[in-house]
């Protein structure tokens, strides 16, 4: 039964993640001086109506201690509050924004998950070989580079060639769903692409060092002295056992997968969660600021969480 | 094919246990890329320091026209107000390295009091620290930072505390490791039945062992940092007073750099701060290497089947 009591217990600490995580929120945006912050309801050029709402829906005249517990209550029915800047809901806003990032952030980091594991496994066993070398310094050179200057070299380099801003062409009217997906996937290629460079860095570097501890067991010399061909070892006694370490650092990378997009979508225009961040900080909206970052967070602890319970079902033996 | 297979765990070449001196040299002649890195950052740190006197043009002073491109006396062009880049870089890796530096010794004096005391300590102090780092490594550094910085308003000081505070999660975590290692050791124990005090103990016996993996971890947090700095001043969060590397980059970017043609004015501060940040991660990761026991483990290589040599012997067979 210590299965399952491992499972409770990260479920349980990524729980108390989320609740601390909410809470540094409400003390950061409440407890914050100055009322144009902690306000909810001092939305700019709103009705009296929408103000008079906003103060009764989260209690503003009570005490700190009473707004927490409307604040937790508001939460739970994912009433974030309304935005400064268009005086829509902010759930509705992180709702578009969120479906725009994620297509965009999953194809970058597929594309750095299958390159970098690629290039890892190659650099471990070619050690000492100038294509270490070589990998090893491509990998730390994109890991060192500024992402947002990252992708502006990629605009530099592709202007004219691929579309370097935004989701979609304006000048199509009308389009098809294949034109449309089309230019999509076209404006998304620069943006996944400069995030998949920065990872790949990371985790090549990461799947070497996995492998190389790998590698250097008993049982791959084992596998060797049974004549096992080259790809057979790699396959199945060494990638499988580097898999451990690859899949917590991973998740350990998803903070800065969280950083990427908020640069990236700057840099390119895309309208998702990261720009959104961005525009909330240039307009003081601070409703959509602490909407977008619960979100970000919430969404790190969830994928660790998952990473806890793949890296459970590769290796039951830990607990 | 001829195998030569040595005995297992046999060292290839024995060496002598190291000194500290020993573990530098070790280190520079297994990673000669760590002192290409060391050599590097010594350069941008005395250019940084000396920005006042080696800077060509003054940091405000309009020298030519808007976005000038290279010439001779300016390799590196102009930027949108006619301001040299040569000049920015200078004085732009002067207040990235302060608020790489100044972040970085916030956070270990943090991470360091907080490793220091879990691992000392043990027990119930231990858990409730180690609990606190667990949260605090989950929860994503840069949003964060934005939140606050944003709530805080811009300014070099609240950047480099913002940073500070959170960025103290992994060194923590390193020096715990190692005081928990240190605090069993046989020295550790007789001074303590010889009545030292704690903090005798902490800092006499404890601190100077775990020195040396500090620093590795430094030099690893100064390279976050001054990314963390690049980051948040691109987002308009940097101190609109002082010019960094990133708020060069931020101010290319904004005055639309890139759709002028003048590469210059955009590639070269994203360089440097590249190749600062590579750097200590190259001087980094070989300090960490060399002063690691763990790593110090001999690797069977797959291809040739020879013992990579080890740097010295292990700590724990002393």
């Amino acid at each position: 039964m210590r299965g399952a009591d491992y499972v409770v217990k990260r479920t349980a600490f990524a729980l108390v993640t989320i609740f601390v995580a909410v809470s540094i929120n409400f003390v950061l945006f409440r407890l914050a001086p100055g009322s144009a912050v902690s306000n909810l309801s001092r939305v700019p050029h709103a009705t009296q109506e929408l103000r008079q709402a906003l103060k009764r829906q989260f209690g503003l005249d009570k005490s700190r201690g009473r707004q927490y517990l409307i604040y937790l209550e508001q939460l739970t029915r994912g009433n974030l509050g309304v935005s400064f800047e268009n005086e829509q809901p902010v759930s509705t806003n992180l709702k578009t924004a969120i479906l725009n990032t994620l297509p965009m952030v999953a194809l970058g980091t597929l594309f750095a998950i299958v390159v970098g594991t690629l290039t890892g496994v190659i650099a471990a066993w070619r050690r000492g070989t100038p294509i270490e070398g070589a990998t090893v310094t491509t990998a730390l050179g994109f890991y060192s580079m500024p992402t947002h200057w990252l992708g502006l070299m990629l605009v530099i380099l592709f202007t004219g060639i691929l579309p370097t801003g935004g989701m979609t062409n304006d000048f199509l009217i009308n389009p098809s769903f294949w034109t449309h997906a089309r230019d999509v996937l076209s404006h998304m290629v620069l943006p996944s692409l400069t995030l998949g460079l920065v990872l790949f860095g990371e985790y090549t570097l990461i799947v070497r060092s996995a492998m190389l501890e790998t590698l250097g067991e008993d049982y791959i010399l084992t596998a060797r002295a049974k004549g096992l061909r080259p790809w057979a070892i790699i396959r199945k006694h060494a990638l499988r056992n580097a898999m451990l370490p690859i899949v917590t650092l991973v998740a350990l990378s998803l903070g800065y997968i969280v950083a990427g997009a908020i640069l990236i979508e700057t840099v390119f225009s895309w309208p998702g969660v990261g720009r959104a961040v961005y525009d909330a900080v240039l307009n003081r909206d601070y409703p959509m600021l602490q909407g977008a970052f619960l979100f970000l967070t919430i969404s790190v602890v969830f994928f660790n969480l998952v990473a806890d319970l793949l890296y459970y079902k590769l290796d039951p033996r830990i607990t | 094919m001829s195998v030569v297979l040595h005995e297992p765990g046999a060292v290839a070449d024995p060496e002598p246990v190291p000194s500290r001196g020993g573990i530098l040299w070790n280190t520079i002649r297994r990673r000669p890329s760590a002192a290409v890195g060391a050599v590097v950052l010594s350069l941008v740190v005395i250019a940084a320091v000396l920005a006042p006197w080696i800077a060509p043009y003054g940091l405000h002073d309009q020298v030519g026209p808007v976005f000038g491109p290279p010439s001779w006396s300016h390799p590196l062009g102009l930027d949108d107000g006619g301001i040299d880049m040569v000049t920015l870089l200078v004085w732009g890796a002067r207040i990235s390295l302060v608020v790489g530096f100044a972040a970085t010794l916030v956070s270990m004096i943090i991470g360091g009091a907080i490793g220091v005391l879990a691992g000392y300590f043990g027990g119930k102090t231990d858990s409730i620290l180690m609990r606190i780092t667990d949260y605090f490594l989950v929860i994503p550094d840069v949003p964060l930072m934005i939140v606050v910085a944003a709530i805080w308003g811009p300014s070099l000081f609240h950047i480099v505390i913002v940073i500070g505070i959170l960025l103290w999660t992994s060194t923590a975590r390193v020096i715990r490791a190692q005081v928990k290692s240190v605090r069993e050791r046989v020295y550790v124990k007789r001074a303590r039945s010889l009545g030292a005090g704690h903090a005798r103990i902490v800092f006499r016996h404890v601190l100077p062992q775990v020195a040396p993996l500090l620093i590795a971890n430094t030099v690893l947090t100064i390279a976050v940092a001054i990314f963390d700095e690049t980051a948040l001043s691109f987002l308009g969060l940097g101190d609109p007073s002082r010019v960094s590397l990133g708020k060069v980059i931020e101010n290319a970017f904004q005055r639309a750099a890139i759709s002028s043609g003048a590469w210059w004015a955009i590639v070269p501060p994203g360089a440097l701060v590249a190749v600062v940040i590579l750097s200590c991660s190259l001087i980094g990761g070989a300090l960490e290497d060399a002063l690691n026991p763990r790593l110090r483990v001999a690797h069977v290589s797959a291809r040739t089947f020879r013992l990579r040599p080890l740097v010295g012997r292990s700590d724990s067979s002393l």
